[in-house]
């Protein structure tokens, strides 16, 4: 690795959706650097456009002004470099837990034996093993977010993207996976950018939280969490980090009310 | 059963003369007449070598033209309005032109069943592609998947269970065309076999081909669905 610049930089991005003349703008000059191994969450009222930034930096959504880098180079499309985990899981419905695992290994011609052993780390590492030869449908919510989260990993992407992973899952699950992904990244040390409307979520995963307008989608404020690598969701420092985020979010939400 | 008891009161209360509604020992008798004196083999033979090859081509024809019209828009807009003009007319209703255009030979009856069941696995199989959810692609995008490995590893497995509805509609198809077009200058088949039982008021015989056929049907029909199971796993497992 050369240049020790900004993992992702995204600069002066702007998004409109419609045809031209009476296009709806979603997102207005955003100006945001990630560093390597940071932790990132994009946080904001419904709609404010945080997973349309997310879909460009993915490559799935050109900007209409703008452009992202990562390690310098402009992105133009989805590539391995940055793996995706969606809300709805998309996993492939065909392939077995390992299958869906072994999708980016496969595609680059791995050996079968690296295969395996990737397959089985990453398995291990969501604590899956035992249920490597399921299909997706055997699966519950939960299950299926660690398969699409070992997926990513596999392909050992650099960056990884994750569009609000845990939306669709129950308050239990949910703070089951947030400790998972939290221990992973302990072990993994990715980039990552996250978005959530959980301030809960951001609080307890990220080196700083990026607190977005309402529609059009602007930079509101950005928040570094100090607080250590292992966090304790009831640590008085951890509430307050909450309210102050909630405080500023919430000036947001009732613009959208208005 | 039904049948059974049916041509056994036509016969007891002289409904009608029994010879247009013989009793199902006498159509299967007649069956087994015909299989042990052997021309049974060689009209089965006959439908079954045109079914396969007419359904084979029509199915090779409508998955990779179906393929290539569901993944790409300029292909799609050539194929599917000219598509669009010729489902609605009744394959039958073409036959005819089929003997003028190509003749009454094999040619004509097994492109005729490649023409009837083209439609429904063309039509299955864009259906199939076009309704992928468009983030099993994204993912698989950002997995690395690009050109020919995004078409085999996904769409193509994605379409696999509305492509095999479109075989299976077309295999009772392709039996729906073959009766009809065996009844225009055929010398075998079991089309062949009904048009000559009416010919020759051969009641046991007409009935005795059209139950073959039901059970060829039936036993096609079978194959795809084994096909069907053992190909989309994945929907039911064990």
């Amino acid at each position: 690795m050369m240049a020790r610049g900004p993992k992702i930089q995204i600069q002066r991005v702007a998004k409109s959706f419609g045809a031209p003349g009476r296009a709806m703008p979603a997102l207005e000059e955003i100006d945001l650097d990630v560093a390597e191994r940071e932790f990132v969450c994009l946080l904001g009222p419904s709609g404010c456009g945080k997973s349309t930034l997310l879909n460009i930096v993915a490559g799935f959504l050109a900007p209409t002004t703008g452009t992202v880098l990562v390690d310098g180079r402009p992105v133009s499309g989805p590539a391995p470099e940055r793996g995706v985990v969606f809300q709805e899981y998309a996993l492939f419905p065909w392939l077995t837990v390992t299958g869906n695992v072994e999708f980016g290994p496969l595609l680059q011609s791995r050996p079968a034996a690296e295969r395996r052993r990737t397959v089985d780390r990453y398995l291990d590492l969501v604590g899956l093993r035992a249920h490597a030869d399921k299909f997706p449908v055997q699966l519950s919510g939960g299950m299926k977010q660690r398969v699409a989260i070992a997926r990513a990993l596999a392909n050992n992407p650099s960056v990884i993207l994750m569009d609000e992973p845990f939306g669709a899952l129950d308050a239990q699950t949910r703070e089951v996976l947030q400790d998972e992904l939290s221990r992973i990244q302990r072990v993994e040390h990715k980039t990552i950018l996250f978005v959530t409307h959980s301030i809960r979520e951001a609080v307890y995963l990220a080196d700083r939280v990026v607190v977005m307008t309402s529609v059009p989608g602007r930079i509101k404020q950005v928040f570094p969490i100090k607080l250590p690598e292992v966090r304790d969701r009831f640590a008085p420092e951890f509430t307050q980090h909450e309210s102050d985020i909630t405080r500023v979010l919430r000036e947001e939400v009732a613009k959208v009310r208005a | 059963m039904l049948w059974s008891l049916l041509s056994g009161a036509v016969v007891v209360l002289k409904l009608f003369n029994p010879i247009f509604l013989p009793g199902p020992w006498l159509v299967l008798g007649s069956v087994l007449d015909m299989a042990v004196r052997g021309p049974l083999w060689i009209h089965l033979a006959a439908t079954l070598e045109r079914v396969a090859m007419g359904f084979g081509a029509g199915a090779a024809l409508g998955v990779a033209l179906g393929l290539a019209a569901g993944h790409l828009t300029p292909v799609r807009n050539v194929v599917e309005p000219l598509v669009e003009v010729l489902r609605p007319i009744p394959p039958l209703a073409l036959l005819p032109m089929f003997i003028v255009w190509v003749g009454i030979g094999e040619a004509s009856k097994i492109g005729f069943i490649t023409y009837a069941t083209f439609f429904p696995i063309f039509l299955t199989t864009v259906t199939g592609v076009r309704q992928i959810d468009p983030l099993l692609v994204r993912a698989a995008q950002s997995l690395g998947a690009r050109g020919v490995a995004l078409f085999t590893r996904v769409i193509l497995p994605a379409a696999l269970p509305d492509i095999l509805t479109g075989l299976r509609l077309g295999v009772a198809l392709a039996f729906f065309v073959i009766v009809i077009s065996e009844f225009i200058g055929a010398e075998h088949g079991l089309g062949y076999l009904i048009n000559d039982g009416r010919n020759f008021f051969l009641v046991p015989q007409m009935l005795g081909a059209a139950v073959v056929l039901g059970l060829l049907g039936y036993a096609g029909n079978g194959l795809v669905r084994l096909l069907e199971r053992r190909l989309t796993r994945w929907q039911h497992p064990a």
